[in-house]
């Protein structure tokens, strides 16, 4: 096992009463790596993502991050570790503006006092502004309250959250499903801006054409478990053969007892 | 309104640029309400060019406003705006809180108690309730006494909000139903008086302007809290988006706890300042307060739906509140008026809130 190894889960599994939500799902994700993962509704994506990131405990199986094994209490614990997630339904308060939600519940202080410390609002302003410049995010005002912005802004500061707090993993769950085309492209151009700063990602899509522009690799779920494991940079692996194994029609030899 | 513009392309980072203010447009509200009380008061044939809040003629104080006027309208807010600033941050943190009359009306009883005079003019005081050595205390104790005993009934508030998960108008609902109740027990219904002097400086000192300048400390120190400190951003977060708060990290529930109290805490001094001034403690005392307090905020522009609203707005709202009370009362007409006026404003208000939101939510 080489050290370039940011995230490794070994038979991770998670049951839900009597449901068999995810079985056995050894995965490894390298530094720098993009990789997607697919899969049909309720094959188990969101719930792999659940337990890496702390939002459910897991039934059995470890969880490897950064060479250490992990146990995440919480959403928080994770994020402190250093796995920052873009979640489905975008976790932002309208009414607040772009640097408060960025620094949300991690606020930077000048003076500590519980919770009554002070805001150091410049200090805060200038690192959201840092963090926008690096991921090549366009916001017109970052003082503007989210509730004026835009789909794809919206999407896009949940986005610069990770480039703020130098995170060393990104987990993005369908991050363009509601989005327009012009807007899914800013995204898309934020997630390659990841990729050139050598920043590891797990995204979770529907999207063949964004997944085959974007990633590495695709990790396919289908019921619960990993049924494929694809080099699509480096082997000839078109989008109907991903389709073939998302539904079944073919399962990768490896991972026979998927079937 | 100053729109910006919102194409993919748009690159501006501009840091400084702010939109306008919703504050403003409570303060043109506040200027548009005094004028037409002024054209009102040359208009009507029976007012003989009056003016509401000028004083051209006699000119008593050296000045060309009618300072009386100007202190009866902020000191007959300054009370229940006390209870409104608790009340701004409770309904931006997405709560309301209907108990701060009753608290008032408790806490103005259980206080009083503690600040009697043992002598009323040479005789034993006839509303004594404890006996002689809870007589002639220092002035801190009814103080500390009052403190107390808001933030046990807001303590009370905030865990049943936050930890039996009741709507926290039901929550409060209880607590206006007992809390009075509570002060009705106190004494057995008798009113208490006969503070002593100290005590009574708490609402009538500095000429009687002291409830002003009370209100006026809070209100400015709430401000502060509510933009720059790290529970301000948080409550707004919490009324904004109570999911994300959490994900955040943020404990919504200790929050909430936090919020309510600080609420009853303001409830308390409220009663303190209107105990005093009144230089007596009543178990009816404070009825109504607690709509009155969240209609200035209302008014002020804070959003009943939650994560919007400012201490400027709700300190403008109770202006607005008192220029009315004052306003009509200088036009000579009958209090029902007042009241239905009153109403009228605070439909219009969280009509023009709802407005706006739905403007906001279909520009994004």
């Amino acid at each position: 096992m080489t050290n370039d190894i940011i995230l490794e889960t070994r038979n991770l599994t998670k049951h839900y009463g009597g449901v068999h939500a995810l079985q056995g799902a050894n995965f490894t994700l390298r530094k720098g790596e993009h990789v997607a993962i697919m899969g049909d509704n309720g094959a188990g994506k969101s719930t792999f993502v659940r337990q890496i990131t702390g939002v459910e405990q897991r039934t059995r199986g470890d969880v490897i991050f950064d060479g250490k094994p992990v146990f995440f209490e919480n959403p928080m614990d994770a994020r402190n570790a250093g796995i920052e997630t873009v979640f489905q339904t975008l976790a932002l308060a309208d009414q607040l503006d772009v640097p408060d939600n960025l620094f949300l519940g991690r606020e930077l202080v000048k003076f500590k006092f519980g919770p009554f410390s002070i805001l150091d609002y410049k200090a805060m302003r200038e690192r959201t502004m840092g963090a926008l410049e690096k991921t090549g995010v366009k916001i017109p005002n970052i003082r503007g309250t989210i509730e004026r912005m835009s789909g794809g802004q919206r999407q896009c500061v949940a986005i610069a959250r990770t480039a703020t707090f130098h995170s060393k993993l990104t987990i993005m769950d369908e991050p363009t499903a509601a989005l327009g085309v012009q807007e899914t492209a800013q995204v898309e151009n934020i997630i390659r801006t990841l990729k050139e700063a050598g920043e590891p990602l797990i995204l979770i899509s529907h999207n063949m054409r964004q997944v085959m522009d974007l990633c590495d690799r695709i990790v396919v779920f289908r019921r619960g478990r990993i049924c494929a494991n694809l080099d699509i940079k480096n082997n000839d692996i078109t989008g109907e053969d991903v389709v073939a194994y998302i539904t079944g029609a073919k399962t990768q030899p490896e991972y026979a007892d998927a079937a | 309104m100053s729109e910006t513009s919102h194409g993919i392309g748009g690159l501006s980072f501009d840091a400084k640029k702010r939109a306008w203010p919703n504050e403003m447009n409570v303060f043109i509200a506040l200027i548009a309400i005094i004028v037409i009380f002024e054209i009102l008061g040359q208009v009507l044939p029976y007012m003989k060019g009056q003016s509401l809040l000028f004083d051209f003629n006699t000119n008593r104080d050296g000045t060309i406003l009618n300072m009386v006027r100007l202190k009866i309208i902020i000191l007959q807010v300054s009370i229940i705006g006390i209870i409104a600033i608790g009340s701004t941050q409770v309904i931006i943190s997405g709560g309301i809180d209907l108990s701060p009359g009753s608290i008032v009306g408790l806490t103005a009883m259980v206080a009083m108690s503690f600040a009697q005079t043992a002598l009323v003019n040479g005789n034993p005081n006839p509303k004594a309730i404890f006996g002689e050595a809870w007589m002639d205390l220092p002035v801190i104790v009814p103080i500390v006494v009052a403190i107390a005993v808001g933030t046990f009934a807001g303590l009370v508030n905030g865990l049943l909000v936050a930890y039996t998960r009741i709507p926290p108008f039901i929550a409060t609902l209880g607590m206006m139903v007992a809390a009075r109740g509570a002060a009705k027990w106190w004494s057995k219904g008798q009113p208490i008086s006969f503070p002593t002097e100290p005590f009574g400086a708490i609402g009538n000192g500095m000429s009687g302007w002291s409830p002003v300048v009370i209100f006026i400390g809070l209100a400015i120190l709430f401000h502060f809290i509510l933009k720059y400190t790290v529970y301000g951003k948080h409550t707004y977060a919490i009324g904004s988006n109570e999911d994300a708060a959490r994900m955040s990290g943020i404990k919504v529930d200790r929050h909430k706890v936090l919020v309510y109290t600080i609420a009853g805490i303001l409830a308390g001094l409220s009663a303190l300042v209107l105990a005093s001034k009144n230089l007596t403690a009543q178990a009816g005392m404070g009825v109504m307060y607690e709509l009155d307090a969240i209609a200035m905020t209302v008014i002020g522009g804070v959003s009943l739906a939650g994560g919007r609203g400012s201490i400027v707005g709700t300190v403008l709202g109770a202006l607005i509140f008192g220029v009315i009370i004052s306003g009509f009362t200088y036009l000579r007409l009958d209090a029902y008026y007042q009241e239905m006026v009153k109403g009228i404003i605070i439909v219009a208000a969280v009509v023009l809130d709802q407005w706006r939101r739905q403007r906001a939510a279909a520009r994004a």
